[in-house]
């Protein structure tokens, strides 16, 4: 084999591991999808992480990847909400038909709010951000007609998932439809960041003035990151409506992108598995802590955010990627 | 060969305030042109490659890139239709490795928009050049590390190596050489060497030694403005080239 | 029109007072601080549990909350911020938003979660009219405290030593070190005048913003707003910048009751479509 030949299998062979699935990925879902068997009491809180998750999950691709700071993310989750919520009350009671609606809904104001995010510095996003999150949750609340205000969207009818799976009390459907959603979700956005397109993302954060030196439309390809975040977030508030078959002004609270921040920080930003990981250690601590202090729930949180900062969050988020390496044998991309 | 000329300035002009960092610059490239553009310093000549490069926006003139008038263009528009720079300070992706960086520019490249359900290096047409490209530059046995973690000769050699992964046609070289060792100046200048006959370079360079190695024509900036154009040896000949350098000598 | 016009110029001047702190340590000093509302609701509440339970006069409460906000912010600085200034603007919002939600808590917890009341006196609840428009007294004292702090800040930081030291310290630490300044002192007083100011402004603005626990929160988008908007060029920005948002605010909530409420939305739209920089200079990036 000659050099050149040798060369080129070198490096095919490097980038295809940067995307071949690791033993502990595999172990990761197969715990997921244990869960469901193992814990037949707690359907509803694994519904919930699996939301709180895929939440997470698009977070990370637009601070993750794309390097946006936002504090406004909480905006798509709730517009996904409230659209799958008012969906089921309006007689469409498909929840994939409802869940598409949120999705292109929530596509449509990430769209269309990414050029006001071009704009400006970290400070500017922030302000844009908070902003829109803001001028929604006010929208929501001077339109009780549409969806119920401060009372939040009552009556929705949800049919069952696919004609096949009704909605059940105990919330064993919830669980299923919620872990296959993040799951199928999961799977689109881990082909995007190991695509060229998902590598142009970590150049243009890593650097813009380069990325676009090499011919990579900078703007173009932020917005596009922050649209598909919107629209999985979207998804993700879709999948709390159908499931507690309840919609309130909360989905759209200042607090949901805060908390949202938090749980993709918990588990490490920029590598996929930090919003899934962060969202089961925050459920779970939420799940402890909320039954001894509901109403301060918050202290706690701002405590871990402050706790999380000044130890460091590289030094934090690390142990997550440990117990990975040593499940997996090596570090993950 | 073809007769278009490869980049082409128009009465360039830019001020920041009273300071007329270039004024009526009229620069001309033809395809295979091997130009060096010197001066001393604050002589214009970051200001002249962010005004070529689209970086900054000429308060008047215009730049032709191969006939056509780019000048409303941003920098990613030009980068794509082959007016591609590397950078004096480097600018690279720290948390990437060479073969991700130049795969990235490559498959970029070849690829267009089309391929987000590709992954990165799915295609061997982009391993096979990215391979290459890293094998020419003798960056194949680090390009699996960090580039952050890389030594600073390799890094600017990897700063070449990206601007050459967008096979450009007119390729800006913003001192390549600053700061690397002499053994792997060699190198940054024999790639450039091996480019496409047809491919036109400006270099933009301190080291008069490496321009006078490499430069075919050489203009010389002064003030923002266009003192002279010549070759190597007109502009060595050139007394009031000398003058602008040893004035600046004798007052540094 | 006139009346609705002086209680929005009053309302910007609150915002003023309450945000220009935060100009200096966001838009000098590179901090991206979200909590700086948290300081605002200290104030005010140091100033209402003074006045209403301890029977401190209401003038005499304004300098003693500046001087608790001060007092709370030079502690926090020196125990936790001055461990963030260095660290990227994401570590930076997940701190202050901590240091938020906890304050909210606390405040909660402590205070209950009722809007609070600072009793004026008497004084204060007069009204004038003057040249046909109404005006109340305490929105003149508002104005009049306003214009007095705008004017010294300005004064301050473009002619004092203090000033250009802390220019000095914010344009490149490591040389103003190296000429002697005590970079570290000079943003810790910076930070706690800047907390203490707020203070003042949530003593001042209680009874226009209205004051409970949420307050830190609620005034987020006005304070970056108004540092976004204004730039940090100057106080100056910041100053116009409060003032036209006060009066849009008001302006709108008046005229408009429906839609009221994204008046501010809309100008910080326009603001950004037509000057991405903000109004006045630059932003700072890093």
């Amino acid at each position: 084999m000659s050099d050149a030949a040798a060369t080129a299998a070198r490096a095919a062979a490097q980038l295809d591991r940067l995307s071949r699935w690791h033993p502990a990925e595999y172990v990761f879902w197969a715990l997921a999808a244990a869960s469901l068997l193992v814990f037949p009491s707690r359907y509803l809180l694994i519904s919930d992480i699996a939301l709180t998750g895929l939440f997470a999950l698009s977070l990370d691709l637009v601070l993750g990847y794309a390097g946006i700071l936002t504090l406004g993310h909480g905006a798509f989750f709730g517009l996904g909400a409230y659209v799958a919520g008012i969906a089921a009350t309006h007689g469409l009671r498909d929840p994939l038909l409802g869940m598409a609606l949120a999705c292109a809904a929530a596509a449509l104001l990430g769209a269309a709010t990414s050029l006001l995010v071009l704009r400006g510095s970290d400070l500017t996003r922030l302000m844009v951000t908070l902003g829109v999150a803001a001028v929604l949750l006010e929208v929501a609340n001077r339109l009780p007609a549409l969806t119920g205000g401060a009372d939040g969207l009552q009556g929705m009818d949800v049919g069952p998932v696919l004609g096949l799976l009704p909605f059940d009390l105990a919330g064993r459907t919830a669980a299923v439809y919620s872990l296959a959603t993040l799951f199928a979700v999961f799977l689109i956005v881990r082909r995007i960041v190991h695509s060229p397109f998902g590598w142009s993302l970590r150049a243009v954060r890593a650097n813009p003035l380069r990325a676009a030196s090499i011919g990579i439309a900078v703007d173009a390809r932020l917005s596009v990151a922050y649209t598909i975040g919107a629209a999985i977030a979207g998804i993700a508030g879709a999948l709390l409506a159908q499931t507690t078959q309840f919609v309130s002004l909360d989905g759209l609270a200042f607090h949901r992108s805060a908390d949202v921040l938090l749980v993709l920080v918990i588990g490490g930003v920029g590598w996929l598995y930090g919003g899934l990981i962060g969202a089961v250690l925050f459920k779970l601590m939420q799940d402890q802590l909320a039954t001894i202090t509901p109403q301060y729930w918050e202290f706690w949180i701002g405590l871990v955010l402050v706790a999380l900062v000044l130890i460091g969050r590289e030094r934090l988020a690390a142990w997550p990627r440990a117990l990975w390496r040593r499940v997996a044998g090596r570090q993950p991309a | 060969m073809t007769a278009i000329v490869a980049l082409e300035t128009v009465g360039l002009c830019r001020s920041f305030g009273a300071l007329r960092a270039a004024s009526d610059v009229s620069l001309r490239l033809m395809p295979g042109a091997r130009h060096a553009l010197i001066g001393p310093n604050g002589a214009g000549k970051t200001t002249l490659i962010n005004l070529l490069t689209g970086v900054l926006r000429p308060s008047a003139g215009r730049v032709m890139l191969q006939g056509a008038d780019v000048t409303a263009l941003r920098p990613d528009e030009r980068a794509r239709r082959g007016l591609v720079r590397t950078f004096q300070i480097n600018q690279l992706f720290p948390e990437m490795t060479p073969l991700e960086t130049v795969g990235l520019a490559v498959s970029h490249r070849l690829g267009g928009d089309r391929q987000a359900w590709r992954r990165l290096g799915g295609r061997p047409d982009v391993v096979e050049e990215a391979a290459a490209i890293l094998e020419r530059f003798r960056l194949d046995d680090v390009m699996d590390r960090r580039v952050g973690a890389l030594p600073y000769g390799r890094q600017r050699l990897l700063e070449v190596a990206l601007a050459i992964a967008c096979a450009p046609r007119v390729l800006l070289l913003d001192e390549p050489a600053a700061g690397v060792p002499e053994s792997e100046r060699d190198d940054i200048l024999a790639a450039v060497d091996a480019l496409p006959s047809d491919v036109a370079v400006l270099l933009i360079e301190h080291d008069m030694d490496l321009v006078f190695r490499f430069a075919r024509r050489i203009s010389v900036l002064v003030g923002g403005a266009l003192l002279t154009e010549g070759t190597p040896d007109e502009i060595a000949a050139d007394p009031r080239v000398r003058e602008v350098y040893l004035g600046e000598a004798a007052h540094g | 029109m006139l009346t609705v016009l002086f209680d929005g110029i009053a309302y910007g001047m609150v915002l003023f007072i309450l945000a220009c702190g935060l100009a200096v340590t966001l838009g000098l000093m590179n901090l991206v601080n979200l909590a700086h509302g948290a300081f605002a609701m200290a104030g005010g509440y140091a100033a209402a549990i003074m006045v209403n339970r301890w029977g401190v006069p209401f003038l005499a409460a304004l300098p003693l909350a500046f001087l608790f906000a001060a007092l709370l912010g030079l502690v926090l600085e020196r125990l936790l911020y001055a461990h963030v200034y260095a660290r990227p603007h994401l570590d930076q919002v997940l701190f202050s938003i901590g240091l938020v939600f906890m304050a909210v808590a606390l405040v909660d917890y402590t205070q209950g979660s009722q809007q609070q009341f600072i009793q004026l006196p008497a004084f204060l609840r007069l009204r004038f009219q003057i040249a046909g428009v109404s005006v109340g007294a305490y929105r003149l004292l508002i104005i009049a405290v306003c214009a007095a702090v705008a004017l010294s800040l300005q004064l301050i930081l473009s002619y004092t030593r203090f000033g250009s030291r802390l220019r000095a310290a914010v344009d490149d630490p490591r040389v103003a070190r190296g000429l002697g300044i005590n970079v570290s002192l000079i943003f810790a007083v910076t930070f706690a005048v800047g907390s203490g100011l707020a203070g003042l402004g949530g003593a001042l603005g209680a009874e226009i913003l209205g004051l409970d626990p949420t307050f830190p929160l609620k005034f987020m988008i006005y304070f970056l707003i108004v540092v976004t908007v204004g730039g940090t060029a100057s106080i100056g920005g910041a100053f116009l910048a409060s003032l036209v948002l006060g009066i849009a605010d008001v302006a709108g909530k008046y005229y408009i009751p429906a839609f009221g409420a994204f008046a501010i939305y809309a100008v910080m739209i326009g603001v950004l479509i037509w000057r991405p920089q903000g109004l006045f200079g630059r932003v700072a990036t890093r």
